[in-house]
């Protein structure tokens, strides 16, 4: 595996650190979370200026054809800074999806306006007895005519309330856990009977609970494709999370450090304290290898490798318990400043927390490795 | 996981590969090669890598090493650990021949070299001593000039595998009145030499891997002396950072963990909440090599591109001790009440072990391998190392 960035990647990288170095100090960010929406329709039109809102599309549906690897690079710089805008829902969530399952006609109506940065799109498959299982999906959706009706509720939607558009998992046949059962449906998030309730999430973004009573929404794939769909769209989406989080832990890491160089105890600075020095470079290690293997999925993701559901599922695991690590010891290190809301620090353990939640936690992907490894 | 090969080097990989599956001996083949095998059994592989040019990958050239990139001495590395077949003594080919090739003086490369290649030579390592742990530099080994000779009293230990040795290389001090790191020397020291007495320690796994050397009046020609003296620390530090070299133990760990799952599968009954509970263990140290394969991997690519690794020996060495640690604890667990047992040693063929064949070195492979953290420097100061050399503290 080498992963030996070409000048194009290369590029890429630099004008993403150039842009948020420049536009998106915590300050800046502080104010954006502070803000009536939550987040910055200005900064978006820049990524989209930029061409970070088409990098992994294909140039087939109008994007720039970089695939998961310019999805790490991405999402490991907004990691760094936290950005708050919703990159991995819009573009690599839903964006992805329209690219897989999408009639020609869904891909030039959907696509172009979430490359130009005109639209916000969100997924919403999450319910309260779902848990982390994308087959467990009881919102419920009926054929009326070419278009099908949706009632139901979905769960913790991250960036709905952002969103003019959500992508909806719902039933159109079987119980509750049949595979075969579930179909994904495009909606208007702000049709009538579409009832949202927003809310904060731990790290400074938004989402909502979603009840929908006889919404019509546009079949997206074939019926009964939708699990396939969101399980491949869903490793993809655990390369993006992965990366953030190693970026997340790459800043706990160089702040901690820098402390520890400077905050000083007992008449000396803490990072003389060998106990200090060895947990941080526990904290080292633990960064090196989630970096080698978020580059290692991103590399199966792009090359499109047989079981790389397992090794996403994998990588889930391991980097999340490595996040926690990094992010508790962080916090640790710092004392009663990393309890602060002044800090950064406590926004990366924050940001952690909430990549190590969705689409499920370390402890679960950890069974899923195990499981598929059984199956295998 | 495989690194991105050129098709002469994946053309290498295939000639490593078939070259092992048909010359790697059968006697070699026992349940635990790391101490059932008398030290001629154990030369056989050395001797047939010798033959075949390959017996020192790390070495240039000019002194008979086979010349590889970065990248085929990985490839050479991974084939004969993934094979598990036993390594060509580490103190002689890994640790003192190249101390040798790049501080000795013309006639110690003539006389050495050659013989450590053909394995006729086998070499041991003077550094511990019962007041000298992980705080090497305070040795207190003396060596006294007196004309063409020096005279050395002291007392080594730790020594690994000095019952089978024909030569020792020392660290002594040499000028007792300098700063601990200053006062050494780098001293070859024949083992049959008068006043060289060998005392084996037995380990908790019951084997006898180490030992006490004792130095009486030792008489060493001055030609024996590494460089200059007092300046053995530096080739000290030298030859640590080889040893450290390939401690992430990929492919070992890789067969070990394989091996793991067939006997949890043949131990414990897939209804019973344990094994859920050892396949999740398994699959967090599974996933701990992962990660640590794709770490080697990107530190390969990145010294093949000439980018120095810095301290990674390391990272390595703290990461695959810690693994293979897991693992045998987890075997040990594994074999439930069969982990009572011991084998006896020595072995002998009529000893009752009970339990199915795959228990039966699980509880000494499981006592050995603590020894991993302690030894080539301990974890500890690997992480003081890159506390001081990555992180700068």
């Amino acid at each position: 595996m080498d992963i030996q960035f070409t000048e194009e990647q290369e590029l890429l990288r630099s004008s993403v650190q150039r842009m948020l170095r420049d536009q998106y100090s915590f300050e800046a960010r502080r104010k954006i979370v502070a803000s009536e929406e939550g987040w910055s329709r200005k900064q978006w039109e820049t990524f989209a200026e930029l061409g970070l809102l088409a990098a992994p599309l294909s140039e087939a549906s109008g994007g720039l054809g970089g695939g998961p690897l310019s999805t790490m690079i991405i999402a490991q710089e907004f990691g760094r800074h936290l950005v708050v805008e919703p990159f991995v829902e819009t573009v690599v969530l839903v964006g992805g999806l329209i690219e897989q399952a999408g009639t020609e006609e869904q891909k030039q109506t959907f696509i172009p306006d979430i490359i130009a940065g005109q639209k916000i799109w969100a997924l919403a498959w999450t319910e309260k007895d779902s848990r982390f299982e994308l087959a467990n999906v009881a919102t419920a959706a009926r054929r009326d005519g070419d278009d099908y009706i949706l009632s139901g509720q979905k769960t913790a939607v991250v960036a709905a309330p952002w969103a003019d558009y959500l992508i909806v998992s719902a039933r159109t046949k079987g119980s509750r856990d049949d595979r075969g059962g579930v179909s994904l449906f495009v909606v208007d998030a702000r049709a009538a009977n579409l009832d949202l309730r927003s809310f904060k999430t731990i790290d400074g973004r938004r989402a909502a609970e979603i009840t929908f009573r006889d919404v019509r929404g546009e079949l997206l794939g074939g019926e009964g494709e939708g699990v396939a769909r969101l399980e491949a769209c869903r490793d993809r989406a655990i390369g993006a999370l992965c990366a953030e989080a190693v970026g997340a832990m790459a800043e706990l890491n160089s702040a901690t450090l820098e402390f520890s160089k400077t905050r000083k105890q007992f008449g000396v600075t803490i990072g003389s304290f060998q106990v200090l020095q060895h947990r941080m470079v526990d904290m080292f290690i633990a960064h090196q290898e989630a970096l080698s293997l978020m580059q290692h999925l991103s590399l199966g993701l792009g090359a499109g490798e047989s079981g790389i559901s397992r090794l996403a599922s994998g990588a889930k695991s391991k980097i999340g318990y490595a996040g926690r690590f990094i992010a508790d010891q962080a916090v640790q290190l710092h004392g009663g400043m990393g309890m602060t809301d002044e800090l950064n620090v406590g926004h990366y353990f924050k940001r952690i927390s909430s990549i190590n939640i969705q689409f499920g936690d370390p402890a679960h992907h950890l069974l899923r490795y195990v499981q598929l490894d059984a199956a295998a | 996981m495989e690194l991105a090969l050129s098709p002469e080097d994946a053309a290498f990989r295939d000639e490593v590969r078939a070259f092992i599956a048909e010359n790697y001996p059968k006697e070699m083949r026992v349940p635990n090669p790391e101490t059932d095998l008398t030290k001629e059994q154990s030369l056989l592989w050395h001797r047939i890598l010798y033959k075949k040019g390959w017996i020192a990958p790390l070495w240039p050239k000019e002194y008979g090493g086979p010349g590889w990139s970065i990248t085929r001495r990985f490839i050479f590395e991974q084939e004969t650990s993934r094979a598990g077949t036993l390594p060509p003594l580490a103190f002689s080919v890994t640790m003192v021949g190249p101390v040798i090739y790049t501080f000795g003086n013309d006639a110690q490369k003539q006389k050495f070299l050659p013989r450590i290649l053909s394995g006729e030579d086998w070499w041991c390592q003077g550094y511990s001593e019962p007041g000298s742990g992980s705080d090497l530099a305070t040795v207190r080994t003396k060596a006294v000039r007196d004309g063409d000779h020096y005279i050395v009293n002291g007392h080594k230990t730790w020594t690994t595998l000095a019952q089978h040795a024909d030569w020792i290389f020392c660290l002594v001090r040499t000028d007792p009145s300098a700063k601990p790191q200053s006062g050494i020397s780098f001293l070859l020291i024949d083992m049959k030499s008068p006043g060289v007495t060998v005392r084996p320690i037995i380990t908790i796994d019951g084997s006898h891997e180490v030992n006490d050397v004792f130095l009486e009046d030792v008489l060493v020609p001055v030609e024996n002396l590494i460089g200059e003296e007092n300046k053995g620390w530096t080739y000290a530090k030298f030859l640590l950072g080889n040893e450290r070299t390939s401690m992430a133990g990929i492919g070992r760990s890789t067969r070990y963990l394989d091996r793991l799952k067939k006997i949890v599968k043949a131990e414990i009954a897939p209804d019973d909440p344990a094994h859920l509970e050892f396949s999740k263990e398994i699959g967090r140290i599974e996933l701990d090599v992962l990660a640590l394969e794709a770490t080697e991997l990107r530190v390969i690519a990145q010294m093949a591109r000439g980018i120095d690794p810095g301290p990674a020996a390391s990272l390595f060495k703290i990461r695959g001790t810690e693994i293979f640690q897991g693992i045998t604890e987890l075997t040990h667990r594994a074999i439930g009440n069969y982990g009572l047992a011991l084998r006896e040693q020595p072995l002998s063929a009529n000893q009752f072990m009970p339990g199915p064949d795959y228990s039966h070195t699980a509880s000494e492979k499981y006592l050995n391998s603590r020894k991993l953290s302690i030894y080539g420097g301990s974890n500890e100061i690997q992480r003081n190392i890159i506390a001081k050399a990555v992180l700068g503290l």
